[in-house]
């Protein structure tokens, strides 16, 4: 028999990409748990346009999908039909290396962009974990992913500089350009980023790149106390070394701060050399190999793929010590093992806790939302198991924008066709 | 309401220091930077707090009568010209620098701080506020956020966009938000605050913004190269970046410009056809290294002229030439008409090959100072106002170099804005379709559209709602509902 959803069937979707290049779903599709009907790749912008005109007219639910690899972000969708792949929209489309800009579409694998740009000795200076596994560019605009390097660089949304979308009633849409410096019009590239996938689909994005520094060094510091921990991130942000990335390692394997020096070989070993006295008074120094340093993996995204509890703890920089007093000391209270790495300098920490009862990590999770909310934070599910996120809700309490927010939600995609319920508020 | 009335339920709330009304004060904030457009406002109001300002606009928003916000009233495409008939909301008694907090390299302040009072605050302790607009003596904080100002140095560091990390925001119904994570990084939601700066004022008023601290660097180096034609000096910047070095800043000037610099503020500039102020900064061993390579691209670049800045005081000095360059004109041109559009870096040698020859077609002189880092343009148009169809033509020379920077995949403003002066190109570089999404935003901000209206778009869009004066729904005003 033919499967319908609503009023489409599959080859409603083949017509407009192709018979090869639409199926039915299979259960790796689903979404925390919940099943859509069909897949549908475009090829193209047009493609897109058409098919996310079939689905507003005729109410099906969408969720934009790139490498699938933070399909788990966000709350359960309320409902869902159709997941469409940019997986073949993946072409650079200009990179002017002179220009140190580049314009990719969005479904373009970043790490082959990456390699791409290398060839020209440039990077786009975005490094979220997530990177290795398939993420795409655009799934890591959607999601403002971001890595170690933002300490240097900053977040997708300082390295967005234009922006292709469709909107649900299948407008194509542009803002910015491909020049870095401009303010001609509103900013969609920034709103777009983190939006995940509730305003539009993102068809290409422009980004400005940097040179690829010739040499680099990791300068590590053994932390004793969480005391430590937090003075010696200070310490860094506070002098003159500019560092790629300042981290935190903390598990029972390794308590760690890590210091990311790039750029030319002599700056790297004078920088290196000033870290390691900046650091001494903390713990022991010393400088991990390339080895050491790829393996303890700054890199590392907690709590994929497993049944762990894994927040992200956004916070002031300089509160380092008590986020980590609050997370170890509410995960040994309910009994569960917390992991924890964190970008010390831009005051994101993220616990991975393990072990012990559901409930007992979910109430870590409420705690910690608790005390860093009402300190001017956020406290993010990234990844649990279904039931603990119903609970919990990922984005926890939002301030008083939330209105605001819904306002923009209601603008662009008035009948709630892309990803509902899994954005912020129940968006 | 009546004028009268106006005037009166202002005062109530702001006292009659807050309030003016005379006609002949009204005049004086009839423009802002950019003088060839004036509008009178029918009132000015001085708010003190963000409670003033909510005050303002819900009055504003009860009545239907447009407002526009004010800063210093340095913007350079009339971003901050008052509407007939509306409100102007001048924010220069909102001047507190509310908390310094040095270990999160944060500070908070009202948008009336002016932009260099920033770093002198923070100065004592090796801080720094990094966007510096020429104008940043003058300037407000809260006026370089609606514009999102740039400046010589955020080639390498960003533009005010980069470095506002959080706001509160009186919208266009009087509510009072927060947006941006301020301290903490990455506030869930929608990235609200990317989209409010450099909304020219049309989202929004700021009442508080919180801006990163950057940490002064260790060694600052300073160079001036002089060539004997532009074309030589494109290659020099394209030979530094295209080594990998990210200058702090790159800045051109043609001879017409060092004309005028050196007749206004004597910087002792080199007689040249064009010069370039590089400056390098950052940990000590990097910048010698680079600061090298620098010297010897501008060497393999032909240059006639190499001077490198011995202390703080000759850096000072090219940076005075620098700065000094729009107001110098005045001494080699009764008027100049500026424009501001970006060409992609790998384009500025044929495009300033273009503005030279379209100077010739029309017989005017065109001066050209410009960031050449993030190619940046700022073509002088020199005129003289008293000779009749000057202006006009200068208005049309300064349009065919628009277009020429979009024919090259550029854009229509790197930094001042489209405000009023530039909204007629807007369709030349978006279609109907974008800014008709763009104005989504707009709608779902301020769907009434009283927030600085007519800037921006060349056509405003309605956001669904009834046409003419908005009136609130008599439950609405009871408190009954929210407008959502």
């Amino acid at each position: 028999m033919e499967t319908r959803t609503k009023n489409v069937s599959l080859e409603d979707l083949q017509e407009i990409v192709g018979e090869e290049h639409a199926r039915e779903a299979a259960p790796e599709d689903a979404v925390d748990g919940v099943a859509p009907s069909f897949v549908a790749e475009p090829g193209s912008i047009e493609e897109t346009s058409r098919l996310m005109r079939l689905a507003n007219d005729e109410g099906l639910r969408v969720a934009p999908r790139g490498g699938g690899t933070k399909m788990g972000w966000g709350n359960p969708p309320r409902e869902l039909d159709l997941i469409l792949s940019t997986a073949r929209m993946n072409e650079v489309i200009e990179h002017v290396p002179g220009d140190q800009v580049v314009r990719v579409q969005a479904g373009l694998n970043l790490e082959t962009l990456q390699e791409r740009l290398g060839r020209s000795d440039q990077m786009l200076a975005i490094d979220p974990p997530e990177k290795d596994a398939g993420a795409t560019v655009g799934g890591v605009v959607a999601a403002n992913s971001s890595g170690p390097r933002r300490y240097r660089y900053g977040t997708v949304r300082d390295l967005i500089i234009g922006i292709t979308v469709v909107l649900p009633d299948g407008t194509i849409a542009k803002a910015g350009g491909k020049v870095v410096k401009n303010v001609a019009g509103y900013d969609l590239g920034k709103l777009f980023t983190g939006s995940l996938g509730t305003l539009g689909v993102m068809a290409s994005c422009n980004f400005r790149l940097h040179p690829r520094p010739e040499a680099a060094r990791t300068v590590a510091v053994e932390l004793n106390d969480t005391l430590a921990a937090g003075q010696a991130a200070q310490a860094l942000m506070h002098s003159q070394v500019f560092a790629s990335a300042l981290e935190l390692h903390w598990s029972e394997d390794a308590r760690l701060l890590t210091v990311l020096i790039e750029g030319i070989s002599k700056g790297v070993d004078a920088q290196a050399d000033t870290t390691s006295y900046l650091l001494r008074g903390f713990g022991e120094v010393r400088t991990l190999s390339d080895e050491e340093a790829d393996h303890l993996g700054p890199l590392t995204p907690p709590g994929a793929g497993n049944d762990e509890v894994a927040i992200k703890i956004a916070h002031p920089p300089a509160e380092l010590t008590g986020v980590l007093d609050s997370a170890l000391g509410a995960a040994e209270r309910k009994g569960v093992t917390p992991r924890i790495t964190g970008h010390a300098g831009a005051g994101v920490t993220y616990v991975a806790l393990s072990g012990g009862e559901e409930e007992a990590r979910a109430q870590v999770v409420e705690e910690l939302r608790e005390i860093w909310v009402r300190r001017g934070g956020s406290v993010v599910v990234r990844q649990a198991p279904v039931p603990v996120k119903k609970r919990l809700d990922a984005w926890g309490p939002a301030g008083d924008y939330l209105g605001l927010t819904r306002r923009v939600k209601e603008k662009f995609d008035p009948r709630g066709v892309l990803n509902p319920g899994r954005f912020l508020g129940g968006i | 309401m009546e004028r009268g009335q106006l005037i009166k339920a202002m005062e109530s709330r702001l006292g009659t220091e807050g309030v003016v009304h005379e006609r002949e004060q009204l005049r004086s904030y009839e423009c802002d930077g950019l003088m060839n457009y004036r509008v009178i406002p029918d009132l000015v109001v001085l708010p003190e707090t963000a409670e003033h300002v909510q005050q303002i606009v819900r009055i504003c928003y009860e009545e239907g009568i447009p407002f526009v916000a004010r800063g210093s009233g340095t913007g350079l495409s009339g971003g901050a010209l008052p509407v007939e008939s509306g409100v102007l909301i001048v924010l220069s008694r909102m001047r507190k620098i509310l908390e310094v907090d040095i270990p999160n390299q944060r500070i908070v302040v009202e948008p009336g701080v002016i932009n260099i009072w920033v770093s002198q605050e923070v100065a004592g302790e090796g801080y720094y506020y990094a966007p510096d607009p020429a104008s940043q003596v003058v300037s407000s904080i809260g006026g370089n956020l609606a514009e999102n100002s740039g400046g010589v140095h955020c080639l390498k560091y960003g533009f005010t966009t980069n470095h506002v990390m959080g706001a509160e925001v009186v919208l266009a119904d009087g509510s009072l938000v927060h947006i941006g994570g301020g301290k903490a990084p990455d506030a869930p939601g929608y990235e609200l605050l990317g989209a409010l700066v450099g909304s020219e004022g049309t989202l929004g008023i700021a009442t508080k913004i919180t801006l990163r601290l950057l940490r002064k660097p260790e060694a600052v180096g300073t160079l001036l190269a002089a060539f004997s034609d532009t074309e030589a000096a494109g290659d020099a910047v394209s030979a530094i970046i295209g080594g990998g070095i990210v200058p702090a800043a790159i800045e051109m000037m043609d001879a017409l410009c060092i004309e005028a610099v050196e007749t206004a503020v004597h910087p002792g500039f080199p007689e040249a056809e064009a010069i370039l102020i590089v400056e390098l900064d950052g940990p000590e061993a990097e910048v010698e290294d680079q600061f090298q390579r620098t010297i010897k691209a501008c060497e393999e670049a032909n240059a006639s002229e190499i001077r490198i800045a011995e202390d703080d005081a000759e850096r000072a000095l090219f940076w005075k030439g620098r700065k000094a360059a729009f107001a110098a004109m005045g001494r080699i041109s009764n008027d100049y008409y500026v424009q501001d559009s970006v060409v992609p870096r790998t384009e500025l040698g044929a495009v300033l090959k273009r503005i030279n020859q379209l100077g010739e077609e029309y017989g005017m002189r065109v001066a050209n100072v410009f960031h050449a880092g993030d190619g940046n343009l700022h073509p002088l148009v020199l005129y003289n106002n008293d000779n009749p169809g000057e202006a006009e033509k200068a208005e049309a020379l300064a349009g065919d170099i628009v277009f020429t920077c979009l024919e090259h995949g550029g854009s229509l403003t790197g930094e001042h804005g489209i405000g009023e002066d530039k909204k007629k190109y807007m369709p030349k570089m978006f279609t109907e379709d974008d800014m008709a999404t763009m104005q989504l935003l707009r709608c779902a901000f301020d769907p009434h559209n009283l927030c600085n209206p007519g800037k921006i778009f060349p056509t405003p869009r309605l956001c669904g709602e009834r046409p003419g004066p908005f009136r609130m729904h008599p439950v609405q005003k009871a408190g009954l509902a929210e407008n959502f």
